[in-house]
């Protein structure tokens, strides 16, 4: 069992404000010229490697090392929906390329379904070295206990050594069920990964609400599991096929389960911009309502909310939900476009902590700009069509396959 | 019917900074308070207790003596009974050792029909605690329910949300949810409900009354996961100032939603 043991001999009153200071969790008690750790204690080893040396150290006795040669492969589990492949699927595989090359092992798909050929194909254009399908019409509807099964089964057929899920809904609520089944660790919503020449995965993912990345390992334990974020990394390029197919047996599967899928809807529209992700915001640069029409082409390939400045909900153009700032609603999405609005302090506030700020003002001196990502010098009524125009381009080529 | 909701003590404040020098965490004050989605747990399990008559609710949390307070919170909101799981040698726990033991104190009290959660916590983000009791307890789940339809004798119908839709699921006692947040409308703690629990003694529950007792299946020691480093991020807030003719800020504007995967 692995603790942190003060050494009491050299603790001072001291000594003991420092390490009540280090700690990030208040674990640290001193009372009667004694200090104690309480089970606050996260084990962070802030106080060994910050606090005052040779006070705390970590006591562990090490279990035994597992042999790291037995298992090889990196798997993606392909996420589906009514036998179209999640895209965060494909990205992984893109990664899974990149860490395969370090580790020199092979990159694994696993698909499930009622009807996977297009997606099995999709996999061997993307360049997995082997592909593993589990069809059956059981699996048409993502079903948690089934699902895990069939993972489970994987694993225990092919001891790989990493398994990465998309952070979707669905993968963050199944990944969890697969990574106790294993009894293995699983790291969520990792936003970067790193490879080890020994095959260790290093799994980067941001805590405390985004203030502090966390670099974490799986030292002892395999398969090494983690959920990504969508739209981290690239999709891989595509490949002449080279993969193999395993069409795998599944009468040791169980197909059990209590769980009775009533009905699929799809997602009412939420009218709420709090919660979206892509926002194209308008200011008062827009002369005439009819003038919004020249953000359409762009909404629409970003399937964005629109949301909009205090002036315009007061000339009416706007539902009041729609107003962003210290009167209307806070937004945090990860891409807003702010298009002629000239940045009052009070709509700042309600979105300064968006993760990519793109803002088009033909004022050099908008305050908006201090806290743009990208501040476009440019009047909206002249970068607006020549914009549409490369987003029409791009509509045409998708309508064209 | 009898149902566990476990909730959580957490920062009041997620400002949490690494001293990029020293790389040791810098908190702002030591305040805590319950875990935000949890009260979307506690008033899931109240709002069963409308639809059907005889339920009692179980608040359970795992933490320090001083996590006391939130089990308080949830009774005076209207939880009927409380436990704390406490013990040193549960320290550095990760997800699975959190959720192990969790799971092992829920063994412990043994008796339940339905466990909620609340989608996740505002300190580890991970959503993975729920999903990993159920499995430890070999019963199923279903995450982020957004709305209870209906309460059956031995099963449940919610409807869950994913992101491209929502589903309406049925599912057999004794099972697991976790709850969003805006599922129902949280009540306040209850002054008079406080005055009836004075002389109310938390439970308090270590290693020593569980039925797996061997400390290598908690704490550090049960942890697949270990953080190997915290480093603050590339907050490099860098303002590029781009001017031009009205074809190269199209263009620049299109490369740079291509670069981030927009387009």
């Amino acid at each position: 069992m692995a603790y942190i043991k003060v050494n009491q001999d050299k603790v001072t009153e001291e000594i003991a404000k420092q390490l009540i200071d280090v700690c990030p969790f208040n674990a640290f008690d001193y009372q009667d010229a004694y200090l104690s750790i309480n089970a606050s204690c996260r084990i962070c080893k802030m106080c060994v490697k910050k606090g005052p040396h040779g006070v705390c150290e970590v006591v562990d006795n090490p279990k035994p090392k597992i042999d790291k040669s037995l298992y090889n492969g990196i798997a993606v589990f392909i996420e589906q929906h009514q036998n179209q492949a999640h895209p965060v699927s494909w990205e992984l595989i893109g990664k899974a390329k990149e860490l395969a090359k370090v580790s020199k092992e092979e990159v694994f798909a696993i698909v499930v379904g009622n009807d996977v050929k297009d997606i099995t194909n999709q996999a061997l254009s993307y360049g997995v070295d082997r592909v593993f399908v589990y069809e059956d019409d059981s699996f048409k509807d993502f079903n948690v206990e089934l699902y895990t099964n069939v993972v489970e089964a994987f694993f225990n057929k092919y001891k790989n050594n990493v398994i990465l899920f998309g952070g979707t809904p669905m993968g963050r609520s199944f990944a969890p069920k697969v990574a106790a089944r294993l009894k293995t660790g699983l790291t969520a919503d990792c936003t970067m990964l790193e490879m080890t020449e020994t095959k260790d995965l290093l799994q980067i993912r941001p805590a405390f609400g985004g203030n502090i990345m966390a670099k974490i390992h799986t030292p002892n334990d395999r398969p090494q599991m983690a959920t990504i974020r969508y739209k981290m990394f690239d999709k891989p390029e595509i490949v002449k096929p080279f993969g193999k197919v395993s069409y795998e047996d599944l009468n040791e599967i169980s197909k059990n389960t209590t769980i009775k899928i009533l009905d699929h809807y799809p997602k009412p529209k939420v009218d709420d911009i709090s919660d979206a992700e892509v926002i194209i915001a308008v200011g008062r640069a827009f002369k005439k309502q009819k003038d919004l029409d020249l953000i359409e082409p762009l909404r629409k390939k970003l399937n964005a909310e629109i949301a909009c400045t205090r002036p315009l909900i007061e000339n009416g153009w706007f539902d009041a939900k729609k107003q962003i700032g210290l009167s209307g609603r806070t937004v945090k999405p990860k891409l807003i476009i702010n298009l002629g609005i000239s940045g009052a302090v009070q709509y700042i506030e309600g979105m300064k902590d968006s993760e990519l700020i793109i803002t088009v003002n033909k004022d050099k001196h908008n305050k908006l700009f201090d806290i743009s990502h990208y501040a476009i010098v440019g009047d909206i009524y002249e970068v607006l069509p020549e914009l549409n125009k490369l987003v029409d381009q791009i509509l045409e080529a998708q309508h064209g396959l | 019917m009898k149902i566990i909701t476990c909730i959580k003590q957490v920062p009041a404040s997620s400002q949490v900074e690494v001293d990029p020098k020293t790389g040791v965490l810098i908190r702002d004050g030591n305040n805590v308070k319950m875990n935000p989605y949890d009260l979307y747990a506690l008033e899931a399990a109240f709002k069963v207790n409308e639809m059907k008559n005889d339920v009692s609710v179980h608040a359970i949390t795992m933490g320090p003596p001083s996590a006391t307070s939130v089990l308080n919170e949830a009774l005076y909101m209207g939880a009927d009974d409380a436990s704390l799981i406490t013990d040193r040698r549960f320290a550095g726990a990760d997800v699975l050792a959190t959720s192990y033991t969790l799971s092992q104190l829920i063994r412990h009290i043994n008796d339940y029909d339905l466990i909620i959660c609340g989608k996740q916590t505002t300190d580890g983000d991970t959503a993975q605690v729920g999903p990993e009791i159920a499995e430890f307890l070999h019963i199923p789940h279903v995450p982020y329910v957004k709305e209870i339809v209906e309460v059956k004798d031995h099963s449940i119908v919610v409807i869950s949300g994913y992101d491209l839709y929502d589903e309406k699921i049925e599912i057999d006692f004794p099972c697991l949810i976790t709850v969003e947040k805006d599922s129902y409308v949280p009540r306040l703690p209850s002054f008079r409900r406080k005055s009836t629990f004075t002389g109310y003694k938390i439970p308090m529950i270590s290693l020593k009354d569980l039925e797996d007792k061997d400390p290598d299946h908690y704490g550090l020691s049960g942890s697949p996961t270990q953080v190997e480093e915290i480093f603050p991020p590339n907050k490099k807030m860098e303002s590029k100032m781009i001017e031009g003719s009205t074809k190269e800020l199209s263009q620049k504007i299109f490369d740079i939603l291509k670069e981030s995967r927009y387009v």
